[in-house]
C-alpha cells in the first residue's frame, strides 16, 4: 500500500531543514508554473472506477474469446493452475532482483534453478537471471559481442529475417555507439537461404545473429554458418522460442556462442505484449562480458547449501563506465513462472507440447494450403508457425475472419511492403483440430469484393 | 606495505621496473591490500599493440572491486604474463612484484620515467591517503 508523509513528517523534515513551510521551500520557482491548476474530472468512487475500468477492458477482444492464430513472437500456450499459485505466493510476489540478496534464498535458488533449466534447454554452459524480454535480450548479446572483442570488431550482422521489433530495439540499443548494424536493412532478402550471409562475415565482424526459428518461422540449420563465423574469429548469436528447443537440436550442439530469445511461451500470459522474459545464455568463456545478474550455489560457514549473486564486478555498479551494460537486474517474477513451468513439465512434458504445436501446425498448413488461393510463401521447414501468400490482402484477409471471431495471423505486409498479400499463421497446442477446420472453412469462404 | 626500492610507481598504483629499456609493469602491494582477494584479470593489450602513458592495458577484478590498470609510461608491448596469471589472479596478493607481472613493454619515451614516483615519494602518497 501506498502511504504518503504526513503533515507531521513535513513539519520534521521543514524544521530540520530550517525552512517554514513548502511554499517557502518553492518560492525560488517561477510563480506561473507553482501549483498549476490540472484540468482533471472529480474523483470517482471505487464502485464507479470498477464499473469504468471494467467497461475499458470489455473492449478488448483476448484469446478466450476468439479463435487465434497470431503469434509473431507471442504464443498462446496452456498456462497450468500451479504457475500462477506459486508466483502469487508473497514469498515471491516481487518483480525485482532481490537487493539485498544474500537474505532472499529463496528467490536466489529459484533464479539459480532458471539458469540451470535455460542452459541446459539452449545447449549452454551459463545463463543469467534474464532480462526484460527477447529484444533487449539479443540487443545486450550485441553488446556482449562488441565487449569481447573491445571494439576491434565494431560490425554486427543481423539478419533481415529477425523479428522486427528485435532490429529496432538493436538500433535503439546501437544507436550513438561504435557498433555498425549490418544487413538487416536488405529486407530483399528475406525468402533467400540464409547462407547469402556467409560472404559478409569478415575480420571486421564480431557477431552474427540469426534466429531459430526466424520471424517468418522457418527453422535453418546454422551449423555451416557457425563454422564460417568461427574461422574468421567471430561469434554467432541465435535468438530462439525456448518452446521450440523441445523438439529442435539445441544451438549450442551446432556452435552458437550466444543463445537469446522470448521467454513468453514458458508459462507467461499474453497481456497485451508484456511483461515478458528475456532469456540469455553463452559459453563460460564470455561470462565475464555477459550483461545482467547471476546467481551461484556455494556452501555457508556451516558447509549448508546456500546461495549467492556471483560475479556482480561485471555490472555496472562496480566496473562503472567499461561494464557490458547497465542493466543491473532481471525480470524476477516472469523467470519464475519459467521455472515453475518448465519444472512442471520436466524434459518430456516440454518435449509434448512442442509436438503438439510442431504437428498442429503442420496439419493445419497442409489443409490451408489445400484450398484454392492460399499457398506456402516457403518450403524450408518450420516449427509452428509458417507464412501462407493468399488470394488478396492479408490485411482484408483478418476484417473478414475477424467478422466470424478468428484472428487469422499476423499481417506481414505491415513490415514488409512486398508481402502485403501474406499472413504469418501460429498454431499452438490450444488450437483443437476443429478450430483449426473451423479456420480453414473460414479461410475459403473468404471473399474478393 | 611493501615498496620495494628501485622501481617507479604511479598515483594509480602500478609499478615499473626497467632494465634496457625493457620495463616490467605490474600493481603495488598497496593496491592489491586495497583490492582484497583478486579473482581475475584480464590483460587487455596484445603484444604489438603500442599503447600511451595511461592507456588502458588490464582489468583487476577482486571479491569487491574492479580496477582498470594504466600504462605507467607508453610503449609498445613485448610480452604479456597470460599464461600462469589468469589462472592464478592470486598471485596479485602474493606475490604482485613478481609472479603477477602483467606486461614488459619497449618505451617509447623514457624520460617519461622521470615523471614517475620513487620509492620513498609512493611511500608518502600512500600514507597520506591513510590519513
Amino acid at each position: 500500500m501506498y502511504s504518503p508523509h504526513t503533515d507531521a513528517d513535513r513539519q520534521a523534515m521543514l524544521k530540520t531543514i530550517g525552512v517554514e513551510s513548502i511554499e517557502k521551500l518553492f518560492e525560488c520557482l517561477p510563480k506561473e508554473n507553482l501549483f498549476p491548476d490540472l484540468d482533471l474530472p472529480a474523483g470517482l468512487t471505487e464502485l464507479d472506477m470498477l464499473t469504468e475500468l471494467e467497461g475499458i477492458a470489455w473492449a478488448n477482444d483476448t484469446t478466450q474469446e476468439l479463435l487465434s492464430f497470431l503469434g509473431a513472437g507471442a504464443y498462446n500456450h496452456y498456462i497450468p493452475a500451479v504457475v500462477d499459485a506459486i508466483l502469487q505466493r508473497g514469498e515471491f510476489y516481487t518483480a525485482y532482483t532481490p537487493y539485498q540478496p544474500e537474505i532472499s534464498q529463496g528467490t536466489l535458488q529459484a533464479i539459480f534453478e532458471y539458469q540451470s533449466m535455460v542452459a541446459g534447454l539452449t545447449g549452454m554452459e551459463v545463463s543469467n537471471a534474464s532480462h526484460y524480454d527477447g529484444a533487449t535480450a539479443v540487443a545486450e548479446a550485441v553488446n556482449m559481442a562488441y565487449h569481447v572483442f573491445r571494439g576491434k570488431r565494431p560490425k554486427v550482422i543481423l539478419s533481415p529475417s529477425l523479428h522486427p521489433h528485435y532490429l529496432q530495439t538493436i538500433q535503439t540499443y546501437t544507436d550513438g555507439s561504435d557498433i555498425q548494424l549490418v544487413a538487416h536493412d536488405q529486407t530483399n532478402e528475406i525468402s533467400s537461404d540464409p547462407d547469402w550471409l556467409l560472404p559478409l562475415i569478415d575480420d571486421s565482424i564480431s557477431l552474427i545473429v540469426v534466429g531459430y526459428p526466424d520471424f517468418f518461422g522457418r527453422v535453418y540449420d546454422y551449423t555451416e554458418m557457425a563454422r564460417v563465423a568461427h574461422d574468421s574469429g567471430a561469434l554467432i548469436a541465435v535468438t530462439v522460442n525456448p518452446l521450440s528447443l523441445g523438439l529442435l537440436k539445441p544451438p549450442g550442439e551446432f556452435g552458437a556462442d550466444i543463445v537469446t530469445g522470448e521467454g513468453q511461451p514458458l508459462g507467461i500470459p499474453l497481456s497485451f505484449g508484456g511483461p515478458y522474459l528475456g532469456l540469455f545464455a553463452t559459453r563460460q568463456e564470455y561470462v565475464r562480458k555477459m550483461a545482467g545478474r547471476l546467481a551461484g550455489e556455494t556452501v555457508d560457514n556451516r558447509g549448508q547449501r546456500a546461495y549467492v549473486l556471483t560475479l556482480t564486478a561485471r555490472e555496472q555498479h562496480i566496473r562503472r563506465d567499461r561494464a557490458t551494460s547497465n542493466i543491473c537486474t532481471n525480470q524476477g517474477l516472469m523467470a519464475l513462472a519459467a521455472t515453475v513451468y518448465m519444472s512442471l513439465l520436466g524434459k518430456h512434458g516440454l518435449r509434448q507440447v512442442a509436438e503438439l504445436c510442431y504437428h498442429k501446425a503442420h496439419y493445419a498448413a497442409r489443409i490451408i494450403t489445400s484450398i484454392p488461393g492460399y499457398q506456402l510463401w516457403s518450403t524450408a521447414p518450420f516449427f509452428n508457425e509458417f507464412v501462407v501468400e493468399c488470394f488478396l490482402p492479408a490485411e482484408e484477409v483478418n476484417r473478414q475472419l475477424l467478422e466470424r471471431n478468428i484472428i487469422a495471423g499476423y499481417d506481414l505486409g505491415q513490415n514488409y511492403p512486398d508481402l502485403k498479400n501474406h499472413l504469418l499463421v501460429a498454431v499452438t497446442e490450444m488450437n483443437t483440430k476443429e478450430d483449426i477446420d473451423t479456420f480453414m472453412e473460414a479461410l475459403s469462404e473468404v471473399e474478393d469484393d | 606495505m611493501n615498496i620495494p626500492t628501485g622501481l617507479k610507481y604511479t598515483e594509480n598504483d602500478e609499478w615499473i621496473q626497467v632494465e634496457d629499456n625493457i620495463g616490467t609493469v605490474g600493481i603495488t602491494d598497496y593496491a592489491q591490500e586495497q583490492l582484497s582477494d583478486v579473482v581475475f584479470v584480464e590483460i587487455i593489450a596484445d603484444e604489438g599493440d603500442t599503447l600511451e602513458k595511461g592507456g588502458t592495458c588490464a582489468t583487476v577484478e577482486s571479491v569487491k572491486a574492479a580496477a582498470d590498470v594504466y600504462m605507467p609510461v607508453g610503449g609498445k608491448i613485448v610480452s604479456i604474463n597470460d599464461v600462469e596469471l589468469p589462472d592464478s589472479p592470486e598471485l596479485i596478493n602474493t606475490d604482485p612484484y613478481g609472479a603477477a607481472w602483467m606486461l614488459k613493454i619497449e618505451l617509447s619515451d623514457s624520460s617519461e620515467l622521470d615523471e614517475l614516483l620513487d620509492a620513498d615519494a609512493y611511500k608518502n602518497f600512500c600514507e597520506e591517503r591513510e590519513q
